[in-house]
């Protein structure tokens, strides 16, 4: 096995060009789970960790990368509030001092936690390789389960997102508060002057999902400019419609009736925290 | 591979590191320093918690090459000479100690709490060590331990 280390972004591309076959590694929590296990011999490692570039983000926002979970806690979660609380819930402090976003990209396990985020706040992934620069939506980077729209020879170098302009919220089922992976997962996000909302679920299919039908009704059924307390029936009607979105299975993290049922149930309270927020006039901080 | 890296303050060099190896190994296996633990392999019981650059990680979801110039710290670098860390000592007294294994993973990890927020809520102590496993206390005596320590300070 041979340990690339490249010091910045262009030798990084030129390296994975040369050896596509080199598995990136930033926090090496997934990576370094299947090399202690025996699971997988990469011919090569490419080492993420000291290129500038991706531990850095600008206003805008881009993100690079490689930033940590905890710099997303800790110093975006104003602008981020949605993917902040869903940084929260990743494994344990030690986990968010080491893992990414670019590595749950790349990863792209159907229970990454910042998934559904990222489908409902309009996220567009960066990629890159010698051959320049694709810039891809959330909605088409997920294709099946732990296969992303990557090719052979690029590498994840940001994620494009916009700083909330309404109301975000995250909800996660698991059996504890730390160092679970997700039963099941939902995103919100509310755009109240495009008087739209983005909506996703994660967990509960073969990749993140958006629950497009749930958007559309939301959408439809409320006013943003002028909001009133939700009816019970609309997120009733909300909630429905998102599980109707997902299509899980039955495994030894919960059954598929489960998670449909809980996704139903996130979905209506979670847009309930969103709405009230919108109510007061106030941003949620993570 | 060769790997330079600062350990505990000493420069340190590790040579024929197998490209996939982990930083807990070379840790235990090729500097002799083990007194960080190894359990799980997959960052799930916290009992391998290093500083790496100042930042508390699971030493086993580092790669070795990783570390290259780096600076790391283990539960063996908390005491100065003989005289324990405030936090090994609050264990010690606490009777936070049983098995052992989980104890250098906690220490660690709750130093790191304790420099960062010096009178940490209960709460707070919960989340910081919510990835930190231990088979034989039910926790009650760590916490204790924990708040022992942030008095002293």
């Amino acid at each position: 096995m041979d340990f690339l280390r490249p010091e910045t972004l262009a030798e990084a591309l030129e390296l994975k060009a040369q050896r596509p076959d080199a598995v990136p590694i930033a926090g090496g929590t997934d990576v370094m789970v299947e090399l202690n296990y025996d699971h997988r011999r990469p011919s090569a490692l490419l080492d993420l960790t000291r290129i500038p570039e991706l531990q850095q983000w600008s206003d805008g926002l881009r993100v690079g990368a490689g930033v940590p979970y905890v710099r997303i806690i800790e110093e975006l979660g104003a602008e981020l509030p949605g993917l902040a609380m869903a940084a929260r819930t990743v494994g344990s402090p030690q986990i968010r001092n080491r893992g990414t976003v670019g590595g749950n990209l790349g990863a792209a396990s159907p229970a990454g936690d910042t998934h559904p985020v990222l489908l409902a706040s309009d996220a567009v992934i960066e990629v890159a390789s010698v051959r320049g620069t694709r810039m891809i939506p959330a909605a088409e980077f997920y294709l099946g389960v732990k296969r992303n729209a990557l090719e052979q020879d690029e590498l994840i170098v940001a994620v494009h997102l916009t700083p909330a302009k309404g109301p975000q919220q995250f909800s996660k089922v698991g059996t504890r508060n730390a160092m679970v992976i997700a039963v099941c997962s939902f995103g919100i996000s509310l755009f109240p002057q495009e008087n739209r909302v983005g909506a996703a679920v994660g967990s509960a299919a073969p990749t993140p999902r958006r629950a497009s039908e749930a958007e559309q009704f939301l959408a439809s059924a409320v006013d943003f400019g002028n909001p009133r307390p939700l009816l019970d029936s609309v997120k009733r009607e909300f909630g429905e419609l998102v599980s109707r979105a997902a299509s899980p299975i039955d495994d030894v993290r919960g059954s598929a009736a489960y998670r449909k049922h809980a996704l139903a149930v996130m979905a209506r309270r979670t847009l309930g925290w969103a709405w009230q927020e919108l109510m007061d006039g106030e941003r949620a901080c993570a | 591979m060769r790997v330079n890296v600062t350990v505990n303050g000493e420069q340190r060099q590790a040579d024929d590191v197998w490209e996939g190896e982990s930083l807990l190994f070379v840790l235990r296996e090729r500097l002799g320093l083990p007194g960080s633990k190894n359990a799980c392999e997959q960052g799930e019981c916290g009992s391998c918690t290093v500083y790496l650059d100042n930042v508390p990680v699971c030493a086993c979801l580092v790669a070795a090459g990783q570390v290259q110039d780096r600076e790391v710290r283990t539960v063996e670098g908390l005491a100065d000479g003989d005289r324990l860390d405030p936090v090994q000592e609050a264990f010690v007294e606490a009777g936070a100690v049983q098995c052992g294994f989980c104890t250098p993973g906690l220490v660690v990890q709750a130093h790191d709490l304790l420099d960062r927020v010096p009178n940490p809520s209960d709460p707070e102590i919960r989340e910081a060590l919510a990835g930190n496993l231990c088979r034989c206390t039910g926790y009650e005596k760590i916490l204790d331990a924990v708040r022992l320590a942030a008095s002293r300070r």
